[in-house]
């Protein structure tokens, strides 16, 4: 199997397209931690990884908190070894017009979609670039390429996201570490499923594919990129979207 | 521990790090003019400074550790072991 005896961290795996990449690179021999802000979902975790006969661990994260990612990653080091799969998906929405968008919904949306991604990568880099090999995937979104209304904060962090890749793709690529994002279109969970049914008909009008996206569409993406296959490819973003987007 | 076991663990660590023979590390080295190390290598060194012997190199010190004396004199200054 192509991920054999790698470790992947995958943030925010309690459900949604965390859950989809947790078990997707999990069917592929990697031994995954998914990550959730609470007990329940890390219970939730450890069935459905148990039952997919996964190897690998639920654990308790809360990305926008500098201390929980530091002990985490600990923990991890000391019972299973050092991460070489780091996916960075979990993220929130607080959407509010710009007019009217208090400081606390930007700078949280900021903190947990933007700031994780660089203390999680910070943190795993340094074994990574000893082992002078690593995956760092990032799940940014559609809507920081093409914007949304609503979504100031949201874009802001998604399209930071795509930034920082491109910049530690260039610091890294000597180390053998590649570092790219996956950018989704509307992909049905819990996230989707909030908007309104007659939003959701009208953004179908704009993709080609005429279907909301499924998570494991994804997944899919990101063992791809995680696996041998992808070598060669950093700095990228690989867009999965239906077509509602084309570059 | 003695001045001659910080010296030769560290010429250890640069050969090993920057991937020369250990004969071409000498003293007054510089890691960047003479080893050939680039901006990313000399990070690394300093991770691995820090590693081997346990202790903190803040960034205002690592800047002024370019050659291998320097890092013996730093280590033989800071170290605790
Ligand atoms: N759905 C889409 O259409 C879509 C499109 C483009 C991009 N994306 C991106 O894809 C990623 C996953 O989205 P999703 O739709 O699967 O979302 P979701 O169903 O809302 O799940 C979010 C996940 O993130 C976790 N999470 C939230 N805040 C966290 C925090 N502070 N610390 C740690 N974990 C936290 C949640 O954990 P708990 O269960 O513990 O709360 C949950 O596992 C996100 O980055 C999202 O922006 C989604």
């Amino acid at each position: 199997m192509i991920l054999e005896h790698k470790i992947a961290l995958v943030t925010g795996a309690s459900r949604g397209i965390g859950k989809a990449i947790a078990l997707e690179l999990g069917k592929h021999g990697a031994t995954v931690i998914g990550t959730a802000t609470s007990e329940s979902g890390v219970d939730y975790i450890n069935q459905y990884l148990s039952e997919a006969h996964v190897s690998g661990m639920g654990l308790v994260m809360d990305v926008s908190n500098i201390e929980h990612i530091s002990n985490g990653i600990e923990t991890i080091q000391k019972s299973l070894g050092n991460v070489a799969i780091l996916v960075n998906n979990a993220g929130i929405t607080r959407d509010n017009l710009l007019a009217r968008m208090k400081d606390d919904e930007w700078d949280s949306v900021l903190q947990t979609n933007l700031k994780s991604v660089f203390c999680l990568s910070r943190t795993v880099l340094r074994a990574m670039m000893k082992a002078r090999s690593g995956r760092i995937i990032n799940i940014s979104s559609v809507v920081g390429t093409i914007g949304n209304p609503g979504q100031t904060n949201y874009a802001a962090a998604k399209a930071g996201m795509i930034g920082f890749s491109k910049s530690l793709a260039k610091e890294i690529g000597s180390r053998n570490i590649t570092v790219n994002c996956v950018a989704p279109g509307f992909i049905d969970t819990d996230m989707t499923r909030s908007l309104s049914s007659d939003l959701q008909q009208s953004l179908i009008q704009h993709i080609p594919l005429g279907r909301l996206g499924r998570p494991e569409d994804v997944a899919a993406a990101v063992v791809f990129l995680a696996s041998p296959a992808a070598d060669y490819i950093t700095g990228a973003t690989l867009h999965v979207n239906g077509g509602m987007y084309m570059e | 521990m003695d001045i001659t076991e910080i010296e030769q663990r560290i010429k250890k660590i640069v050969a090993e790090q920057l991937g020369v023979n250990e004969s071409e590390v000498k003293n007054e080295s510089s890691f960047v003019n003479d080893l050939g190390a680039d901006s990313l290598d000399t990070v690394e060194l300093v991770m691995a400074l820090e590693e081997e012997f346990e202790c903190e190199i803040p960034d205002e010190q690592a800047e002024k550790i370019n050659t291998v004396q320097e890092a013996i004199d730093f280590v033989a200054a800071n170290s605790t072991q």
